[in-house]
């Protein structure tokens, strides 16, 4: 017993790795590519201090201040800012403040998000009809919007603004996402067989929901939690480009440094604005590539085998339909 | 079969509006009541007076019980009045004219360039899947998405405006259209046409191209991606199967079969995409200096303005909401199958 547990508990990952190996053509590029891409960044975020050649709020080196709005040269790669710091160090920095931002983000949005959708699905009823209305008046709502009010409402809080406002601004936002998602999958679940069976042999309902449903339904978050990450980028890049994100004393932010630029740009300064923007459009473009890479070799709808050619009925994507 | 009808469908669906609607406004409402530290003081800034902070918080009923508050709220806001700026007085039905002209004139052409842009690339892309065509389309499409729009329009102005200089990078117009164009919608494009004031037409135009071209290209990539599954998905129906079996050529049954059904959900992606729209249209118009109704909020949160604030999300909420009810009814039109 003791051992097949461990076991039991790596199958889903194992099962959920076979079409991973199975991919081919472009759905394994994109995985590659987006894998690359994603982990070339978080190398950058993990070893800021010993990659970057200065660190984010640096504005002179011994007593020598740096230059203001300088060119990229070979001393300041990626230039200076009017603030006399290197565009490259901030850029590396922002890496870290991007990365720690959405990690927390996305774990408070599943940690509330997943357990919402499971009991709301499995259970029904009124707790369901009520949080439904509630998540779907919600999702409606555009995200960027909720994301800025609730910024907005926690920077004149004690909490004020910071890594953490940013990360519960962006939580809010996403938390209807994977209540639907999970609980429109719960509801198809709920149904099977062996779900049945399972509360046939008087299995208690958290037995049920922990046992069976879960990994069933937990199999779908992989791909949706790395497209969602993409946005979270783009999501907290905005709050900063408005003034809502990360303060320039906290931490180094590409959406505030083009925010910044945007005043440099009309005398021609491009660079400031220029590199953090690829870093924001790298790392989106990787962890896109990633989620979709991932999306088309797990989804039976739209993947492609390496050997021989399987149709499979086309599913309606119901969750899609109002 | 008792198949419900149109008119019933219609019915029901406009009756779930109500709870809708009560929610979202429930959820603002506390939002910015639930909120810390003291709105009017925070908008007036730390120098007044404490007598006129009471006078204020009378008059804007903020001392009275938060269940009275919330019954003020919902009945000014059922009889169409959003109320007053504290900060500077304005009602909010002017910024909604006002600005929210500018605003639609903005969404109106960026959604233009997205709809072209993505239905085009979307369908090539879908149509020679797995070709270079289609990863040179799929490869736009996520680029365009991972692209924040403020840094496009960052770039755009770089390029178009400082160094080629050929287009304006801020404002609707240029001060001296806006002093003499006469206001009959607000929307100056269509005021310019009214008059038949073409010089005006153009400079109005010249403004609107980055802005809508940047928030439009954005908007582009979830198009791309939509319609390039949905182009892969139909091409694999039965009736496809079908039409080829008798007989009619590859690119009949493309343009003609396949094409057409694999656009019909383009209808709620385009309306669901209204509600995006509006998040990227707060950006772009910052960007932009354009005078929309989400430059208006970005000033007002700046200003710490709760009344404002409060009134333009009540307002976007109401579009989020009218927008769904229009997508649902396009698509029962459409496609008989929803109406269950």
């Amino acid at each position: 017993m003791a051992a097949t547990t461990p076991r039991a508990a790596l199958q889903p990952i194992v099962r959920a790795a076979k079409p991973i190996r199975e991919a081919h053509g472009i759905a394994r590029g994109m995985l590659w590519s987006g894998t690359a891409i994603t982990l070339f960044f978080v190398v950058l975020a993990l070893f800021a201090p010993w990659i970057s050649p200065y660190k984010f709020n640096q504005y002179r080196s011994g007593n020598v201040r740096f230059p203001q709005l300088a060119h990229p040269s070979h001393k300041h790669l990626f230039g200076t800012t009017v603030q006399s710091s290197d565009v490259m160090a901030r850029v590396i920095y922002g890496a870290q403040t991007e990365l720690k931002v959405v990690v927390i983000a996305l774990a408070m949005a599943l940690v509330v998000g997943v357990p919402l959708g499971l009991v709301s699905g499995y259970f029904g009823g009124i707790l369901d009809r009520g949080l439904v209305l509630i998540m779907d008046a919600l999702f409606a709502f555009p995200y960027l919007l909720i994301a800025i009010v609730i910024a907005f409402l926690l920077s004149s809080s004690s909490i004020g603004s910071g890594v953490l406002t940013a990360a519960i601004a962006i939580t809010v936002a996403y938390v209807p996402l994977y209540f639907r998602v999970v609980r429109n999958h719960v509801i198809s679940v709920r149904e099977e067989p062996y779900v049945d069976a399972a509360r046939a042999l008087g299995a208690r309902p958290r037995t049920v929901i922990r046992k069976y449903v879960f990994f069933n339904v937990v199999q779908n978050v992989p791909p949706i939690a790395t497209l969602n990450a993409a946005d979270a980028i783009l999501l907290l890049a905005a709050l900063g480009f408005l003034g809502y994100g990360i303060q320039p004393n906290q931490g180094a932010e590409w959406g505030y440094d083009i925010n910044r630029a945007v005043s440099d740009a009309s005398s021609g300064i491009w660079w400031t604005g220029l590199f953090p923007g690829i870093a924001i459009v790298l790392l989106v473009t990787g962890l896109t590539l990633l989620g979709e890479g991932l999306n088309e070799t797990i989804n039976p709808v739209l993947r492609r085998r390496r050997f021989g050619r399987i149709d499979f009925e086309p599913l309606a994507d119901e969750s899609e339909q109002p | 079969m008792a198949g419900t009808s149109l008119r019933t469908y219609l019915l029901t669906r406009l009756a779930l509006v109500v709870p809708m609607v009560l929610i979202l406004l429930t959820l603002v409402f506390l939002l910015m009541r639930v909120a810390p530290g003291d709105p009017i003081s925070a908008a007036l800034g730390g120098h007044v007076p404490p007598a006129l902070i009471k006078q204020i918080r009378h008059q804007l009923g903020f001392d009275k019980p938060l269940l009275t508050q919330y019954g003020t709220y919902l009945w000014d806001i059922a009889r169409g009045n959003f109320g007053t700026t504290i900060t500077d007085h304005r009602p909010l039905s002017q910024i909604i004219t006002v600005n929210g002209a500018a605003t639609l004139e903005l969404t109106f052409f960026a959604m233009l360039i997205a709809i072209v842009v993505g239905v085009v690339i979307g369908l090539v892309a879908g149509r020679y899947r797995d070709t270079p065509l289609d990863v040179f389309g799929r490869l736009f499409g996520i680029v365009a998405y991972a692209t924040p729009v403020f840094f496009l329009g960052l770039m755009g102005q770089l390029v178009f405006g400082v160094w080629l200089n050929w287009l304006p990078t801020s404002d609707q117009a240029s001060p001296i259209t806006q002093a003499l164009l006469k206001t009959h919608t607000n929307i100056l494009a269509l005021d310019a046409v009214i008059d038949g004031n073409w010089s005006a037409l153009g400079d109005v135009m010249k403004h609107l191209i980055l802005p809508a071209a940047t928030l439009g290209l954005a908007t582009a990539g979830i198009f791309i991606r939509l319609i390039r599954v949905n182009v892969i998905r139909t091409l694999r129906d039965d009736y496809i199967e079908a039409a080829r079996a008798r007989g009619i050529t590859e690119r009949s049954v493309v343009y003609h079969h396949a094409f057409k059904n694999a656009l019909v959900p383009v209808i709620t992606v385009v309306g669901l995409n209204m509600a995006l729209l509006l998040g990227g249209a707060v950006l772009t118009e910052t960007t932009f200096n354009w005078p929309g109704i989400g430059h208006a909020l970005v000033t007002y949160l700046e200003n710490r303005d709760y009344t404002a604030v409060q009134g333009i999300i009540v307002v976007f909420a109401l579009v989020v909401v009218a927008m769904s009810v229009i997508v649902d009814f396009l698509n029962a039109y459409v496609d008989p199958r929803i109406r269950y």
